[in-house]
Formats: structure tokens, C-alpha cells, sequence
């Protein structure tokens, strides 16, 4: 299918879904979708003679036609959702499934009062303002057009707001499986993620695909942190390997306000992860920490982009990439600090560790500064397993490949050592060692 | 019972034909020091023993129990007890010590038949054996050698040697880098490791380790091959006059491998 027809199924995908579910949609959200489908018509899907997308054809996911799931899904239980979702059973949460809420899997019993955690849709019909004041403040669908084909389909997705010095005492997973058996679906889930002045919060975004099918999944989180909020944001990306996911991480940091957004991506056919941070307040501190491990003919392109908007800002980016198999890894980060970002301290470092000979990583970093009293450094680097290590380690009885493992993992463990969240950090500890021990069963499905 | 033979072995290393002929026996028991000045072979000896890849031995054999240790992988030849205190040890972010430790006495013990030790079994051996090297419990639980100095690194090795209890270990130049305490508390270590069945090779560049771990036999190793040995006297007379003076004696030996007296 050409990218114009494929292109023609998403607008009458939109014409249906006003018409049906969207009808009920307040006048700002339908306006605001218009102008989104405008966008996107006039934009059209991105190709490699995009700058942006140089390294990512996006031919395999054009030529898909997909359905849009209805919600005449089997239910799954708990721990189908959970486990993949590196989640503990008592949980607080949201799930969704192919883009549809499911109270019966989630569980908000232990929620503080004034914090808010419900889905899009629901707080859409309480018809209180809020949505119409924050959705979509971070988006730029203009200039992207998935975040816009994303801003006018979507049905659902999550809304987080903790109120002022409210300081959560556990983290909220907001967890969405796709199931394909059948018919190839996509969903377009939409998170509005706000932490007030003076707030702390963990959150954890899991995107887990079920299943035998292609699917598309197209995720567009913005993420709002106020002034001294402390926020540990995650996004675990356990896609199948028919699964297209093309998601979006919109940042917006004001005074003071540190984030740190985790982005482990484990799974997925073809994958785009865009992550757009804005460090708009005097102070602010953003840490973004990547972890790619691709096998067989996976496709992970990671484009990032750190804005300097304020003085005295840090941010420091810390990606790291393992490759096997006939993998395609893609690093691209930009760091933009703008004239006024004077005593900005910006660094940024990229390191891929390729396991076979026919893994390929692009790695690319761009400085646009323009401001003049700053501390910007990057650094890429691209290898293999350290042989002294290797020698080391076997020289002490490991064989071959436990010695090979144990390397791999140790390179992961840098940036998984920086997750907060012990249950979370050491499922996924677990899960990278079973992964690159290839003789030891998988103790994590 | 011979538990090391080493016969007429050559190894290069590129171009670099560097062991020129080595003969070596060494008993369960023993220790045999083993010094030479700077490029005379120690270090490639020691590496080509443990089985390290770019050293490609040319000629000769190397039997270990009976058995060609050539042809055994690394992991074999720990296995069957062979172990390595290295000169240089890496550091390897993201692994600790007590993490690869346990995986690696696991692998020993299943290689023997044994069952493999959990957890607890394995901490309560480990911190046993750490009073040995006056090791701090903090240490092994960071990642290998990451920020440790000279004398934390080669304390590390000893600890690695007291828990995989090997049959033959080659201490390759222990001493270096190391002030008189780190000297003292990692010859006591290695000391204590002593007995009648385990072998040792110390290699080494100065004599102060000797006055140490006193040797049963030295040898002394000048372009690739053993020219002279001796008993801990030989050690002294060295120290006295110089490596210059082994030199000397080597260059009047006739070409071609000479039994060295003894």
C-alpha cells in the first residue's frame, strides 16, 4: 500500500470515529482534533528524506491496514498484564487494553486523596475544565505528525495530576497491552501527566504487546513538572516483534523541577521513541536514561531532544545500546540551548555495545548553542565486550558465553542502576540476565 | 608425582618469539619462584599457562596432572584447579566481586562433582576467607575492582585464590605496585594458602618478596628461557649482584637449551 492510501485510511478512520465516539467530545477537543487531522493530512507521514528520519523507513508500517479494536477484547488476568509489566501484584494502576480502560485489572484502593489518577475519557465527561486548560499545551502537531494523528484519534488514555507538596509514597503504573490475534489494530494512547509545585512522583508507563499479530501503538505523553517537583518518570517498552511503536515523551520543566525519564525499550519490530525535554525553569535538572537491547531484526531509533530555555539548567543523557543479531540501533540527540541559557550544564553521552557482526548502530549528536558561558560535552562510542574482561572472568571458570553475559549485563547495569524503584530495578536485573544467558531458562516472561 | 611439567616451550606473541625453550617441573607442594629482568618472558609464561589468546606457543608441552593443559580452554583450566593472580587485574564496572565469585566457584564445583553453594553458603565462605587479606566486607560487593588501589586489587586476587582453592596458582608479579604493609598482608594471605598438595609459581622482578614467601626453588628466567636455578640462596646472590650478572652467565652457556644446574 502507498503511503497516500495508507494515509487516506487514517482519515477515514477520523471522519468515522467523529462521527461516532467523538461526537460526544466537548467543542475545544473537537476543535483541537480538527486542527490535528489537518495537520497530519498536510504533513503526511514522515520518510527518509526527513533529517529526523533518515535512518527509519517507515514503508512496513504504512503498508499495514489496521483495525481499531474496539474493545471486544478477551479480558486477560492480572498477572498476564502485570508480569510482563515488571509490576508487583498490589500495584496502584491503570490498564488498558488496545486503547480501551479496563477497571476490572486496575487498582487505585490505596490512592491519596487529591491525587488524581482516572482515564482521559472519564475526566473528559466530568467536564470540569481541566482537560480543556492542560491537554495538549506540550504538543507540537504542527511540526509532528504522529503526536497530531495521535491528538485527533485517540480514545483514552491516563491522567495523573498530584497536588502541590503532595509526595507519593509509591509509584503508579499506567500499563497498556495490545492484543493482535487476527486482524493487525492500532490504538493511540494519550497521557496528561502533571505534577504540581512541590510534588514527588514515580511513575511507570509500560507498553506490553500479547499475542501473534501485527499492531501499531502510538503513545503521546506529556509529562508537566512545577516548580521544586521531583518526578522519576519511566517508560518500559515490551512490544512484540510485530509491533510497531512510535511514541512521544513531551517534558516541560519549571523552576527547580528535576525529572528523570528512564526509557528502557526491550521489544518492538520498529520502534520510534521521541522525547522532547524543555527545561523551561531557572534550575531545572533533567536526566534522560536509555537503555536499548535489540536481537534478531528489531529496529529502535531513539531521537532526542534536551532545550536549554533557562540559565543554570543541568541535564545529563546517559543511552546505552546492546545489539545483536541483525538489530538497527539509531541514536540521535539534540541539545538546543538557547541565547539566554547562560550557565547551562549540558552532557551527553551515548555507548553501544554490538554482540554480532551484523548489528548497526547510527549514532548522532547535534549542539545548537547559542548561548555563551555554558558547559556542553558529548560522547559516543562504539564496541564490543571488553577481551581482557572476557579473559578475566573466564580465567576464573566462567565459560564463553556466562562470561559474555555477565558483560552484557554489567553494560546495562549502568543505566538500570539509576531506576529508584527497587522492585522495578531488580525485575528488570533478572530479566537482562536471563536474557544474556542463553543456556539458562527465562525466570521473567 | 609431577603436578606441572613444562617441556621445551616456545610462544611468541605477533612476530615476537619470546619463550625460547622452557623447561619446568613443578611438584604438589612446592613453590618455585621464578624472576628474570624486564622482557625476559615472566609475564608471557604466566599467560600462556592460563591460556591467554595473541600468545601462540610454537613448540614444546605443557602437562598439567598428566593432562595437556594447551589444549584447554580458560574456564578448563580453572576448572581443574589452574588459577591466575594477575599482574595488572581488570576492573569490570557493573560486576562485583561476590556476584562472578559465586558463579565462579559454582563452575569449579560442578566441574568436580560437588554440589553448588547458595547464597548463604557462599557469603559465610567468602567471609571466611576474606580475614585471610584483611579484606573490608564493603569491598566485594562493588563492582570488580572499580577504585581500588594497587594493594585492594591484589588482596582481591589472593581472596579469588583462598576461595577457588586451586591445585597450582601462578602469582604473577604479586608484589608490584605494592607498599610494605599491602606486601605483608598479601604474602601472609598467600602464605596461608600453603599445603601439601597445592603448588605454587611466584613470579617475580625483586627479591623483597622472597624474604616472604620463602621458596622451595628459584629460577631465573633471561631471554625466553630458564638459565639458572637454585635454592633461596639464589635469590640473595641476585640481589647482591645484579641481574647484569645472570646476563653474563648466560651469554658464555652454549646455544641451544642447556639442563640449568641446580
Amino acid at each position: 500500500m502507498q503511503a497516500s492510501e495508507s494515509k487516506e485510511l487514517y482519515l477515514s478512520e477520523f471522519r468515522r470515529h467523529r462521527s461516532d465516539g467523538a461526537a460526544k467530545n466537548p467543542p475545544w477537543l473537537r476543535q483541537l482534533r480538527e486542527s490535528a487531522i489537518e495537520s497530519f493530512q498536510e504533513l503526511g507521514f514522515p520518510t527518509t528524506h526527513d533529517e529526523d528520519w533518515k535512518y527509519t523507513n517507515l514503508d512496513s508500517l504504512i503498508s499495514v491496514p489496521f483495525h481499531y479494536g474496539n474493545g471486544a477484547v478477551k479480558s486477560l488476568t492480572a498477572k498476564e498484564v502485570l508480569a510482563p509489566a515488571l509490576a508487583d501484584s498490589e500495584c496502584q494502576r491503570l490498564v488498558f487494553i488496545n486503547g480501551r480502560y479496563f477497571s476490572e485489572l486496575s487498582d487505585l484502593r490505596r490512592l491519596p486523596a487529591g491525587v488524581r489518577v482516572e482515564s482521559i475519557a472519564a475526566a473528559l465527561s466530568k467536564n470540569d475544565g481541566f482537560l480543556e486548560r492542560h491537554l495538549g499545551r506540550c504538543v507540537r502537531i504542527r511540526e509532528r505528525a504522529f503526536a497530531a494523528l495521535n491528538t485527533a484519534l485517540t480514545k483514552d488514555g491516563a491522567l495523573v495530576v498530584v497536588p502541590r507538596n503532595c509526595k507519593l509514597g509509591e509509584p503508579i503504573h499506567l500499563i497498556f497491552v495490545s492484543v493482535a490475534n487476527g486482524g493487525a489494530v492500532a490504538c493511540h494512547p494519550r497521557n496528561l501527566l502533571i505534577v504540581e509545585d512541590g510534588a514527588e512522583a514515580q511513575i511507570v508507563e509500560s507498553y506490553i504487546g500479547l499475542g501473534t499479530g501485527n499492531y501499531f501503538v502510538n503513545p503521546v505523553s506529556e509529562l508537566v513538572g512545577g516548580e521544586d517537583a521531583v518526578i522519576d518518570h519511566h517508560r518500559l517498552q515490551r512490544e512484540s516483534a510485530k509491533g510497531f511503536h512510535i511514541g512521544t515523551l513531551e517534558a516541560r520543566l519549571n523552576r527547580n523541577c528535576n525529572i528523570a525519564a528512564h526509557a528502557i525499550t526491550l521489544g518492538g519490530g520498529l520502534v520510534r521513541n521521541d522525547i522532547h525535554a524543555v527545561l523551561a525553569g531557572e534550575g531545572s535538572e533533567c536526566l534522560l536514561n536509555g537503555l536499548y537491547v535489540l536481537d534478531d531484526r528489531q529496529h529502535v531509533d531513539n531521537s532526542t531532544e534536551i532545550e536549554h530555555r533557562s540559565p543554570k539548567a543541568t541535564s545529563l543523557e546517559l543511552y546505552k545500546g546492546i545489539l545483536d543479531g541483525s538489530a538497527r540501533g539509531i541514536f540521535n540527540g539534540k541539545i538546543l540551548v538557547h541565547k539566554d541559557a547562560q550557565k547551562t550544564n549540558a552532557r551527553q553521552t551515548n555507548k553501544n555495545l554490538l554482540l554480532s557482526a551484523d548489528a548497526v548502530v547510527n549514532t548522532k549528536p547535534q549542539l545548537e548553542i547559542y548561548a555563551d558561558d555554558v558547559k556542553c560535552s558529548h560522547g559516543s562510542t562504539i564496541g564490543q565486550l571488553d577481551r581482557d574482561a572476557l579473559f578475566y572472568l573466564r580465567s576464573r571458570g566462567l565459560d564463553r558465553e556466562e562470561a559474555e553475559s555477565l558483560l552484557s549485563y554489567a553494560f546495562a547495569s549502568e543505566v538500570v542502576g539509576k531506576i529508584k524503584i527497587d522492585s522495578l530495578r531488580q525485575k528488570l536485573n533478572d530479566y537482562l540476565l536471563s536474557k544474556f544467558t542463553r543456556n539458562s531458562e527465562s525466570k521473567i516472561p | 608425582m609431577t603436578m606441572l611439567e613444562i617441556i621445551n616451550l616456545r610462544a611468541k606473541v605477533g612476530d615476537n618469539e619470546i619463550l625460547r625453550g622452557i623447561d619446568l617441573k613443578v611438584g604438589p607442594g612446592e613453590v618455585h619462584a621464578i624472576m628474570g629482568p624486564n622482557g625476559s618472558g615472566k609475564s608471557t609464561l604466566a599467560h600462556v599457562l592460563a591460556g591467554r589468546e595473541n600468545y601462540e606457543v610454537t613448540g614444546g608441552a605443557v602437562l598439567y596432572e598428566g593432562k595437556d593443559l594447551l589444549a584447554m580452554t580458560p574456564e578448563a583450566r580453572a576448572r581443574e584447579g589452574v588459577f591466575l593472580a594477575f599482574q595488572y587485574p581488570v576492573e569490570i564496572p557493573g560486576v562485583t566481586t561476590t556476584y562472578f565469585l559465586k558463579a565462579a566457584v559454582n563452575a569449579v564445583r560442578k566441574h568436580r562433582g560437588l554440589d553448588e553453594l547458595d547464597a548463604m553458603e557462599f557469603l559465610s565462605l567468602i567471609k571466611e576467607k576474606m580475614q585471610l587479606v584483611e579484606m573490608d566486607q564493603a569491598l566485594i560487593n562493588r563492582p570488580l575492582n572499580e577504585g581500588f588501589s594497587g594493594g585492594e586489587k591484589k588482596r582481591n586476587e589472593v581472596l579469588q585464590m583462598a576461595v577457588l582453592d586451586p591445585r597450582l596458582a601462578i602469582l604473577d608479579e604479586t608484589d608490584s605496585g605494592l607498599d610494605i604493609d599491602a606486601l605483608r598482608i598479601v604474602a601472609n594471605g598467600v602464605n596461608a594458602l600453603r599445603n601439601h598438595d597445592r603448588a605454587m609459581i611466584v613470579i617475580t622482578h625483586y627479591q623483597r618478596l622472597l624474604n616472604y614467601i620463602v621458596p622451595d626453588f628459584i629460577h631465573v628466567l633471561y631471554e625466553g628461557r630458564i638459565v639458572k636455578s637454585g635454592t633461596r640462596e639464589l635469590a640473595l646472590e641476585l640481589e647482591e649482584k645484579g641481574y647484569d650478572w645472570i646476563k653474563g652467565q648466560a651469554r658464555s652457556l652454549h646455544a641451544g637449551v642447556q639442563r640449568p644446574e641446580v
